[in-house]
């Protein structure tokens, strides 16, 4: 098991590293390609080729692309110093580069927006795993029937609604005509009650398309799980019907479920870009946003490392977590 | 399509009452119906089945796939009344009288209580029956449990005790293994383990041992009748393998499309078939004894559509011999059970003499 | 040309189907907002528009600005969007700065730190300036002439000042030698030879060529004092030392800002700055349908990026609150340009402008409100030398001329009309809505233009390269421009001396090189009187039209939210039609 993990999170960085080279090289060969260039973007309009030179030594797109590679990677363990016109900028371990945009750290900008991130996705998923997962166990225990009918239509139309859609009417019908949840976000750490109202209603939007999604799931795969030879023998044995419901069918339910939860929260933390930008939140999303429409690699370099992390970490969770749930999972 | 039940709107899932006299039999079965609506028609899975089964005994169900063999088994043990979730819920009715008691009338929890411990049953595929996620000992220990109230330390001490009795070495270690871990014939004593481990005085065993290879099939007949040797319980064992019945029943019913079509004691159902598709049965069972050049005659067709069961004899359209008794009687006359010997019955349009002299004449040689 | 701050990520997609539910759904019954949109107080629909609204001088309150687009920096010699230079304001100061009046009265330059408005030499080249007395950074001390000369030679370390105007380096440095402050080897880091600061009241600024537009360079925040203890380099912009009314309390990038009075400051040193609120903050979103919904309710007083409200709240604005709304001119023109090496004939071009529809033309940018007047040349109403009365190839009236257009054609030697391809930015909606309309147009004489979408985040690499635009064959080209200061200069000289075509970042897209035209430039620069410098300015428009390589759209118009609260409100041409940000208040 545990020469499992450390083979695994070893690949997991090396994967990481890939997609830093990528990402570098994407970057590297878009402004050869396109004649476009990056440093250009930073100087003023009128700026002469000796300027933009200087911008382009300074951000280190001069360099041949495995030492840019290099200077990134051994800037997250040692830091980094970027140096040009007379002024040296420190960028401290660990160091994700450094964005000439906003003049910051790339990691002070991640670790304000993660907490808002964090946020957002972990309360949707709190609330859209209990409302999806019981409302799809109640529409395959009531299948056929209205209750079942208006859930499971209820969760098509969240699967189809585009989130920037429902996003929109919340904040219409919240916003707008109730005047109910108007606040921005606030930190967890400045007040509880601020945070929570603040992201009440992200929550929910996000949590309506997810929760419809989950449902579906639960309900498909709670009917196959009831129609098992093994839930027919819990019966025979007598066992009363909440215990083969609650423990030996839901254990079974839950395992896709639980695949699918994993790999899910991994993608939004880096991919809830819609959410974030119709509610305004400032969080992993909206760094994604920025960058790449300022062309700021440091940062879409470091947002597309952290949304690559989420999504393997969350992986090897899942793996980890099935390997516990189902005995018949080796892990090698 | 003219239904009864339907018809007089019998309440779903409540016996008709056919005579309320408590029955001496052990387990009396009194023209049970289960009938299953489904979008394309009724579906009539058990029309009209009555057996008697004494303790101590063991009554061998046989017929093809869709005779109503496991139907008819999971109809005893009530299991087609839970966990219907928002299906139509089955139609039954009939009386199941187990020891004095009337089970469709009875409340549904009195019946969960009896399942398990009064009745209990071993499943055809013991790999799917099992919970993957459970150990093997828990799960037996969580069946001793819900009908006993004692610790878990005694649970598993009478765990290891039966998977040791059903032969399983090393049974203190097996316990904590899942079922993958365990091989099928493994699998199927741990069932049976599971089944026995709250000495149920009836045990249904449907199709036991199927998914097991030749050997371990005959181990596992052979730990059936040791135990209920020693247990003392009534079995009914359902099978389509008349080896297998031969090997342990003392009655033996036959079924086609959901109702009997012969049953008897053994030997006489064995040695004295009375029934067409009986002598199909047996002619399609190889025989250790048989001449290697001879082949096998399977019954031709296929079994009937439950929904539209041939009028008449529900048989006729497979049947061989469907012209022998004038006058297209097997079409338009569905045959009731005739006594056809001692404790011997079976529902032909054929006048006796001439199912004997088919027989012997006919069928008995090739055999 | 003002970068444009006109995007409105991925929520500005959002919803034509919004519009419809939100006209449907406010339909009902508007709430009441005690701040917000009660008719009581807002004065009425363009009250603001070269008029002052709500006349003040209470003081107190927040000043509470909303904007969906960030600076591009805060640091007075980095910033380069318009609304940046707006808001500058509120904690720099320059030698001069625009004059604190409605509309084209703006453009006037007043003494700010200076004493006067300089002293200017006769030949023009050099200008003298005297510091007033008790002008103070927020700490108190005095800003003297060497912060003022730190601040302005910041803007020469462009590796790092990088980002915004170099124009005063550009006059007084045109090769280039000075290496900026941080490889300055003086001691005291005032190496720049054309300023000079005598003494700590004095500045001296000497022009190797005279440019009648200095004054206006001064104006511009990049002009701004920096004291060097305080200079942080790059980071500078995330806090700035103020030397104007208000000072820095918070900033987070992207997320708000929020700025308090800096009582070192002393009113009777200012003529310009009314600092009426107490405290002005601005609340960054990403939603800018949202934005805009906020400010209708009253929670937000004024879009600090001022691009005007977006399409899904304009009809409930003008049909609900028209009267906190007003409609200025932005001083922009919306054009397409036809690069001569693509369209060498004059006549052909010609043919383009008779044939093209100036009213649908305006349709597609908006209308008359959202859009803007139609425009018949290239000099926008507020500068001088401009009239819009001027109309060459009739089109003010708003219709084709399809008989002109075949003339054209005829004696452009093409009588059945040629192929041609119209380059628009794929990410400027009503650019390519203008295009196509202009491409229905051509049709009717038989010119066939087919439209190429390029991105728009690579304009400078793709149609400011001519090798790019001759390749390509693009004949026509969707642009817009803005002065970044309010003369001809500013406007024109970018889009047509020939001496400004560049081989990356060009902006004369025409490739004009016409030597009249350069002279003319040259010898406006030289006139330091302003309305002398705009009757040569006409003649540079008037030639300019004569060349037949513009097809002017629309002056632009937008349509700006201004809160009931506002006080002082008025639209100066010196900020590209926004609200002068210093004026504002927030008490009645």
């Amino acid at each position: 098991m545990l020469a499992y993990i450390i083979r695994r999170l070893f690949a997991v960085v090396v994967m990481l590293l890939v997609v830093t080279l990528v990402t570098l090289s994407i970057f590297f060969l878009i402004p050869k390609m396109t004649g476009s260039d990056p440093a250009a973007m930073f100087v003023g309009k009128q700026a002469d080729p000796a300027s933009i030179e200087a911008v382009r030594q300074k951000l280190g797109l001069d360099e041949p692309i495995l030492v840019q590679f290099w200077h990134f990677v051994s800037g997250i363990f040692v830091g980094r110093d970027y140096t040009g016109g007379g002024d040296t900028i420190h960028c401290a371990a660990p160091c994700f580069g450094y964005s000439f945009r906003t003049e910051q750290d790339v990691s002070t900008m991640l670790v304000d927006a993660f907490p808002v991130t964090l946020s957002m996705v972990i309360g949707a998923a709190v609330l859209w795993l209990v409302l999806g997962v019981s409302t799809g166990v109640v529409s395959a225990l009531k299948r056929g029937t209205i209750i079942d009918r208006a859930a499971m239509i209820t969760a098509l139309a969240g699967v189809s609604l585009p989130i920037f859609f429902t996003a929109m009417l919340a904040m219409l019908v919240f916003r707008t005509q109730l005047g109910w949840l108007n606040a921005s976000y606030v930190p967890i750490s400045e007040s509880f009650g601020g945070w929570f109202g603040g992201l009440l209603l992200p929550w929910v939007t996000l949590a309506f398309l997810y929760a419809a999604m989950y449902a579906r799931l639960t309900r498909a795969t709670m009917l196959e799980v009831l129609g098992e030879d093994y839930i027919r023998t819990a019966r025979a044995k007598g066992l009363p019907e909440p215990v083969v419901l609650g423990k030996h069918a839901m254990r079974s339910t839950m395992t896709p479920i639980l695949t699918i939860f994993g790999m899910d929260l991994g993608a939004l933390v880096g991919g809830a870009i819609l959410t974030e930008t119709a509610f305004s939140l400032h969080g992993l999303g909206g760094l994604a946003i920025k960058g790449v429409s300022e062309r700021d690699l440091p940062l879409i370099l470091a947002v597309t490392l952290i949304t690559a992390a989420c999504v393997v970490i969350a992986n090897l969770v899942v793996d980890l977590l099935y390997a516990v749930i189902d005995p018949r999972v080796r892990l090698a | 399509m003219t239904d009864k039940l339907t018809k007089t709107g019998a309440a779903v899932g409540e016996p008709v009452a056919t005579g309320s006299a408590p029955s001496d039999a052990f387990l009396d079965v009194r023209d049970l119906k289960i009938h299953f609506p489904t979008d394309d028609g009724l579906v009539k899975s058990v029309d009209g089945l009555s057996f008697q089964l004494e303790k101590g005994k063991t009554l061998g169900i046989v017929g093809e796939s869709g005779s109503g063999k496991s139907v008819t088994s999971l109809g005893i043990m009530g299991l087609h009344t839970v966990g219907q979730y928002g299906r139509q819920k089955a139609r039954i009715s009939g009386e199941i009288w187990l020891n004095g008691r009337e089970l469709l009338s009875a409340d549904p929890e009195e019946v969960r209580r009896m399942r398990g411990r009064e009745m209990a049953m071993i499943f055809q595929d013991p790999l799917s029956a099992m919970h993957p996620y459970y150990s093997v000992g828990n799960q037996i220990v969580e069946a001793y449990r819900i009908h006993n109230a004692v610790d878990k330390k005694t649970a598993k001490r009478r765990a290891v005790e039966l998977l040791d009795r059903v032969g399983i070495p090393e049974p203190a270690k097996r316990f904590d293994n899942y079922p993958h871990e365990f091989s099928g014939g493994m699998r199927q004593r741990a069932m049976i383990a599971m089944a026995l481990v709250n000495n149920p005085e009836l045990l249904i065993a449907d199709e036991p041992t199927t998914a097991l290879d030749v050997t371990v099939q005959a181990q596992i007949l052979d730990l059936m009748r040791d135990l209920q040797k020693e247990f003392g319980s009534a079995v009914v064992i359902i099978t389509h393998d008349l080896g297998v019945v031969a090997e342990l029943a003392d009655d033996i019913l036959v079924m086609y499309g959901g109702r009997c079509v012969e049953r008897g004691p053994a030997e006489s159902v064995f040695y004295e078939p009375q029934h067409p598709y009986t002598w199909g049965l047996l002619g399609s069972m190889p025989r250790i004894d048989r001449d290697q050049t001879d082949r096998l005659i399977p019954v031709k067709g296929n079994p009937p559509s439950l929904i539209n069961i041939p009028s008449g004899c529900a048989f006729n359209p497979r049947c061989p011999y469907a012209d022998v008794p004038k006058g297209g009687i097997t079409r338009t006359q569905r045959p009731e059970l005739t006594p056809a010997g001692d404790r011997h019955f079976s529902a032909c349009h054929m006048p006796q003499e001439e199912r004997t002299r088919i027989w012997t004449e006919e069928i008995a040689p090739k055999l | 040309m003002l970068k444009s701050s006109q995007r409105r990520i991925a929520a500005g997609a959002l919803l034509a189907a919004a519009t419809m539910v939100a006209a449907t759904a406010c339909g009902g019954g508007a709430k009441s907002g005690d701040g917000g949109n009660g008719k009581a107080g807002a004065p009425g629909f363009n009250a603001g528009v070269n008029k002052v609204a709500n006349p003040s001088d209470k003081k107190g309150g927040e000043l509470k600005f909303i904007g969906s687009q960030e600076a591009d920096s805060w640091d007075p010699q980095r910033g380069y969007y318009g609304f940046v230079w707006d808001f500058q304001r509120y904690y720099t100061r320059q030698l001069v700065t625009f004059k604190a009046e409605p509309g084209s009265a703006s453009t006037e330059l007043v003494p700010d730190l200076a004493a006067d408005t300089g002293k200017i030499s006769a030949d023009g080249l050099t200008y003298t300036f005297t510091l007033k007395d008790g002008v103070t950074w927020e700490d108190g001390k005095p800003i003297t002439s060497k912060d003022i000369k730190y601040g302005i030679e910041r803007t020469w370390a462009q590796d790092v000042i990088s980002g915004g105007p170099i124009y005063i380096q550009q006059v007084l440095d045109p090769k280039n030698e000075y290496k900026g402050p941080y490889k300055d080897t003086a001691p005291d880091k005032l190496g720049l030879k054309a300023i000079e600061t005598p003494d700590d009241k004095t500045i001296i600024f000497k022009l190797p060529a005279a440019n009648g537009d200095f004054l206006q360079m001064l104006a511009m925040p990049a002009a701004s004092p920096v004291r060097q203890d305080k200079d942080t380099k790059a980071k500078y912009g995330l806090n700035v030392f103020s030397s104007g009314p208000y000072k820095w309390q918070s900033y987070t990038p992207n997320k708000s800002m929020k700025l308090v009075r800096n009582d070192k400051w002393d009113q009777k040193t200012d003529t310009v700055r009314k600092a009426l609120p107490d405290s002005i903050s601005v609340t960054f979103t990403t939603n800018a349908d949202d934005m805009d919904n906020r400010l209708i309710e009253g929670e937000y007083d004024l879009d600090i990026n001022a691009t005007g409200i977006g399409s899904s709240a304009r009809q409930k604005v003008l049909q609900q609150h028209k009267e906190n709304a007003d409609n200025p001119q932005t001083g922009m023109i919306r054009y397409a340009v036809f690069p001569q090496t693509v369209i060498p004939n004059i006549e052909c071009r010609k043919a383009i402008i008779y044939a093209a529809d100036s009213k649908s033309l305006q349709t597609a940018r908006g209308g008359p409100q959202a859009g803007g007047d139609i425009a018949s040349n290239m000099l926008p109403p507020g500068l001088k030398g401009a009239d819009p009365k001027a109309d060459p190839y009739g089109k003010l009236g708003g219709a084709p001329d399809l008989a002109k257009a075949k003339e054209a054609l005829a004696k452009c030697g093409k009588p059945n009309g040629f192929k041609t391809t119209i380059a628009v930015r794929n990410n400027k909606k009503i650019e390519i809505a203008t295009a196509e309309s202009l491409q229905q147009s051509l049709k009717a004489v038989g010119i066939e233009a087919e439209i190429d979408q390029f991105d728009g985040a690579q304009t400078s690499g793709i149609i400011g390269s001519p090798k790019v635009v001759k390749d390509k064959g693009y004949g026509i080209i969707i642009m817009g421009w803005g002065a970044d200061f309010p003369t001809g200069q500013g406007f024109l000289q970018p889009l047509v001396d020939g001496r400004f075509i560049l081989q990356s970042g060009n902006n004369n897209f025409s490739e004009l090189n016409d030597k009249a035209i350069n002279g003319l430039f040259d010898q406006a620069l030289k006139e330091t009187d302003p309305d002398k410098a705009g009757e040569l300015y006409k003649q540079i428009n008037t030639k300019v039209s004569e060349a037949a390589v513009y097809l002017p759209f629309t002056h632009e118009k937008n349509i700006i939210w201004r809160s009931s609260r506002l006080t002082n409100v008025y639209t100066a041409d010196a900020y590209n039609g926004r609200y002068d940000y210093a004026s504002l208040g927030v008490v009645k």
